[in-house]
């Protein structure tokens, strides 16, 4: 009899009430449907990206003239491009951005702080992408330490993807500044469509506001779990729940830069 | 060992008893039966300012030549006043300005924020069996983000230069550009404001409301048990998390364009209006994407709670169970899916490519199945029901009723070539209205009378109900069925007048009546507000199960309990519409009466067939 009903309940109460379908606690699930939400927002984001990037022709390729267009020398930029593609002159008439072309990624972000005068085509935003996914790293072991309940490897794996964030920022404001004092902004750009610079703004600031808010709620935690709070509590759930958090931010940066740097 | 786990969760709110102050129990309650009389008061407050506003404009359309000058007192300088004569006018910006306002409070405040607000917070957790919300704190954000966001909208009506003009679904460029219209300006700036408010509002309630759902059912409320009004509340809160993210990051757009200089929807604009910046690379059609991908679906937002409460009221008073329960389910599942794949019907006449209408148009024609089961669904629940008339009833039979004139109208809409000539004319008028803004708010009507004893304790005034509905039934299709006719004529909305064109004036004494008709209903309104606050106060008390029904909520007692039941919550054995059961002597049988010989509450016993 007794061995009946609980093979009742195990084939049927999965969605039967009386405790969660998931094996969930709320807390978890409502950051799931959180995030599955923001996603929606960064794809609005990315879906106006996609709108305004094909309206526009591709980046063109090598050398191009456009003719009747006054080549702005960008500084050192178009010199350094010449060299490399093996040019002997730097004519009147050559241009590598234009302000009815896309820009080519390649071409506008190949600086890397504290080497000058390199062409070194997304080398920087390369590395910042690592940082991003190497604290993701830091945060699995996290939440993996709070399972064994070992107080000290959470706090040292915190304290490590909190400094992956703080890296990535700098790493944002720095590529911000060089594009900047490039003369881009909100409603300019010296490389092609304002849109692209706009649009490079608003997206990366947007993730960017994602990473900081992250950061924020790392530091939380990481107090909280210098404090025991957690400990007393018994479990480190939170870890887990503001880690879905982070991963995400993660996941997120993925797609930026797949449409910002490579499409 | 799970039971024990989740009601340890659910039985906290009840365990430590602190003692509450006015502050935590009036205002910032985390109950979520206050916190639903919050979204309701707040929600009727902002319907009647919205229905003022729809006085001043159709006065404006009936008797245009009229002497306004007895606004002026409320309009101030909207309404212009002849020196010499002392005639007064309406100006024709605050025209646009106040049916701005009034689609958006209608839409957004009333609709989804008063309706979904209400009935989710008050139903939810008491028909699933569920001690309060996922999160009560989150829950308590949700509402004072509205009433924010509310409070940002209503001190938009006193900016120097008005409140936001361009409609309410505020394309560009007339949105992003402020020196386009006087209430392009700070009026629309606050606009946006109090839409980022009420997304994130929407956005907290609805990942509470479907946490709720999926995580806190009491035992034996299985999927398949629920009440048809809470897969409705689900849905609906499904549909608000995925489509409001999108006019929320549409909205940061629009807000970089208006005041930061970007010109993601701005096209070739002339000098005057650029400020100085180049503007141009954007597409205004971009912004018409990202509005409707929200925009659709917001009307079944609207829409599906109404629907929910007439499932549950219909099957209640027509004392027999619902017809075609799983079909109700799929039907709602469909809608909530279709709803997302045909948004760019509102858009047939922007240039977009045809094919890509065509497409557009069959997904929505698609949606016309599910609406029709629905139909037949409530129409068969109805048919040989030993029908109790109650207040609430009469308004969900007016439910069934606009959305089959509504919806009718609908199909014609949904065809590209039909819409290309009715777009923007006051045939849509008409279509949206009943469909959406009628039968919705008479959803809304029905769900507060039915379960004004669970908020309030009391009943509200039977007779005054039964003058209210048909008062209001009789005007709202005086009011918007005379409307087809003049759309079809050619009349565009959002005109301030249209004397001046002789093939609109001709329909001169259609406005007048449609004027007259609407003073009728808003005359209506009177006698629920006074029905409404006086019961509060002094209305019949009621039972604990007044009208014989079976779900959970009305297991509760009367009196509004931290933690909704005394003792152990309820278990659930059966399905929510059991009425009429040739088996038992009563004709209803609780969801948490057990079967005969049922040990155990996942045991599925057949539920009885309707009485024929
Ligand atoms: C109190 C009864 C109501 C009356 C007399 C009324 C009347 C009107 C009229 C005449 C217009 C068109 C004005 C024009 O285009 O020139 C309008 C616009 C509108 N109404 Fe209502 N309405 C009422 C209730 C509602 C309700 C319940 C809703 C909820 C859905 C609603 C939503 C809207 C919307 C979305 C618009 C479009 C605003 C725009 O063009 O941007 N109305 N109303
Ligand atoms: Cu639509």
């Amino acid at each position: 009899m007794s061995t009946e009903t609980t093979a009742l309940k195990k084939t049927k109460s999965i969605w039967a009430g009386g405790f969660s379908p998931f094996n969930v606690s709320y807390g978890k699930l409502m950051m799931w449907i959180f995030l599955l939400s923001d996603a929606f927002t960064f794809s609005s984001l990315l879906v106006a990206y996609g709108t305004i990037r094909f309206s526009h022709p591709s980046p063109p390729h090598g050398q191009v003239v456009i003719e009747g267009q006054t080549i702005k020398p960008l500084g050192h930029v178009p010199e350094k491009f010449v060299e490399l593609l093996g040019e002997t002159k730097n004519t009147e008439g050559i241009t590598y951005f234009s302000k009815q072309h896309w820009p080519s990624p390649e071409l506008v972000f190949n600086h890397f702080p504290g080497l000058h005068g390199l062409h070194l085509p997304l080398f920087f935003v390369s590395l910042m992408t690592f940082i991003l996914i190497f604290s993701s790293v830091t945060m699995v072991l996290a939440v993996e330490a709070g399972h064994r309940m070992d107080q000290n490897s959470v706090r040292k794996y915190m304290f490590y993807t909190i400094l992956g964030g703080l890296a990535f920022l700098s790493c944002q404001a720095w590529e911000w500044t060089q594009f900047i004092t490039e003369g881009a902004s909100l409603h300019g750009n010296p490389f092609g469509p304002t849109a692209f610079a706009a649009l490079f703004f608003i997206v990366t600031g947007f993730h960017g506001f994602h990473v900081f808010s992250g950061v924020v709620l790392n530091f939380i935690i990481y107090l909280n779990t210098i404090n025991g709070t957690y400990a007393k509590r018994g479990h480190y759930e939170m870890i887990e729940k503001v880690g879905l958090y982070w991963h995400f931010v993660d996941l997120v940066w993925v797609f930026v830069f797949t449409f910002f740097y490579l499409i | 060992m799970s039971h024990d786990h989740s009601h340890e969760a659910h039985g906290h709110a009840h365990v430590h008893h602190h003692e509450e102050n006015f502050i935590t129990k009036y205002v910032f309650s985390q109950d979520h039966k206050m916190i639903a009389k919050q979204f309701l008061i707040t929600g009727i407050v902002m319907g009647v300012l919205g229905m003022l506003m729809s006085m001043v404009f159709r006065l404006q359309l009936g008797f245009p030549d009229m002497d306004m000058a007895f606004l002026k007192p409320f309009l101030g300088k909207w309404i212009s006043v002849d020196d010499t004569t002392g005639f007064g006018k309406l100006d024709p910006n605050f025209y646009l300005a106040l049916i701005t306002i009034h689609g958006t409070i209608m839409v957004f405040f009333v609709l989804t924020a008063g309706l979904s607000g209400t009935f989710s917070n008050l139903l939810i957790p008491l028909q699933c069996g569920a001690r309060d919300m996922a999160s009560p704190f989150l829950n308590m954000l949700s509402y004072w983000f509205f009433f924010l966001s509310s409070l940002v909208m209503f001190c938009s009506l006193f900016v120097e230069d008005g409140p936001a003009s361009p409609g309410w679904t505020v394309y560009p460029p007339l949105s992003a550009l402020p020196k386009a219209l006087p209430g392009s300006g700070t009026g629309m700036t606050l606009w946006l404001i109090s839409m980022i408010f009420f997304i994130v509002s929407a956005l907290l309630g609805g990942m509470n409301y479907i946490t709720t759902v999926l995580n806190m059912r009491t035992k034996g409320m299985k999927m398949s048990r629920m009440p048809l009004t809470i897969w409705a509340f689900l849905l609906t809160a499904v549909l608000g998390l995925l489509s409001f993210p999108v006019l929320f990051g549409g909205s940061l757009l629009l807000v970089m364009d208006r005041s930061f200089g970007t010109s993601f929807y701005l096209s070739d604009i002339p000098v005057e209006l650029t400020g100085g910046i180049e503007r141009t690379g954007g597409s205004p059609v971009l912004f018409q994407h990202l509005f409707w991908f929200l925009g659709h679906p917001e009307v079944y937002i609207i829409l599906m709670p109404a629907l929910g409460i007439t499932s549950e009221v219909i099957a209640t008073n027509s004392r027999k169970p619902i017809f075609g329960y799983r079909a109700m389910i799929i039907s709602l599942l469909g809608i909530a899916f279709l709803s997302f794949i045909v948004w760019a019907h509102h858009m047939f006449i922007t240039g977009m490519n045809p094919f890509l209408g065509s497409v557009f148009m069959v997904t929505t024609l698609i949606i016309a199945v599910p609406s029709a089961v629905k139909t037949f669904n409530y129409l068969t629940t109805l048919w040989r029901g030993n029908i109790q008339f109650t207040p609430a009833m009469m308004f969900a039979i007016g439910l069934v009723s606009f959305f089959i004139a509504g919806g009718l109208t609908g199909i014609f809409l949904g065809n590209a070539a039909l819409d290309i000539n009715l777009h923007d004319t006051y045939f849509v008028v008409a279509h949206f209205h009943i469909v959406m803004g009628s039968a919705a708010i008479f959803g809304m009507f029905s769900g507060i009378y039915h379960w004004f004893p669970k908020l309030f304790r009391r009943h509200m005034n039977k007779a005054a109900g039964y003058v209210h509905f048909w008062l209001t039934f009789i005007s709202a299709y005086g009011v918007f069925f005379p409307m087809h006719f003049i759309g079809l004529a050619g009349v565009p909305r959002r005109y301030y007048a249209n004397t001046a064109y002789e093939s609109f004036d001709v329909w001169m004494d259609v406005n007048q009546f449609i004027t007259i008709c609407a003073l009728l209903g808003g005359l209506a309104q009177v006698i629920f507000l006074i029905n409404f606050f006086y019961s509060i106060r002094k209305g019949r008390k009621s039972e604990q199960n007044p009208w014989k029904s079976n779900t959970l909520e009305w297991t509760a007692p009367v009196e509004h309990l931290h933690g909704n039941w005394p003792g152990e919550i309820p278990t659930v054995y059966r399905w929510p519409y059991d009425y009429s059961n040739p088996n038992y002597t009563e004709d209803f049988v609780p969801q948490n009466v057990p079967h005969e010989g049922q040990t155990d509450e996942n045991q599925e016993f057949e539920h009885p067939h309707p009485t024929t």
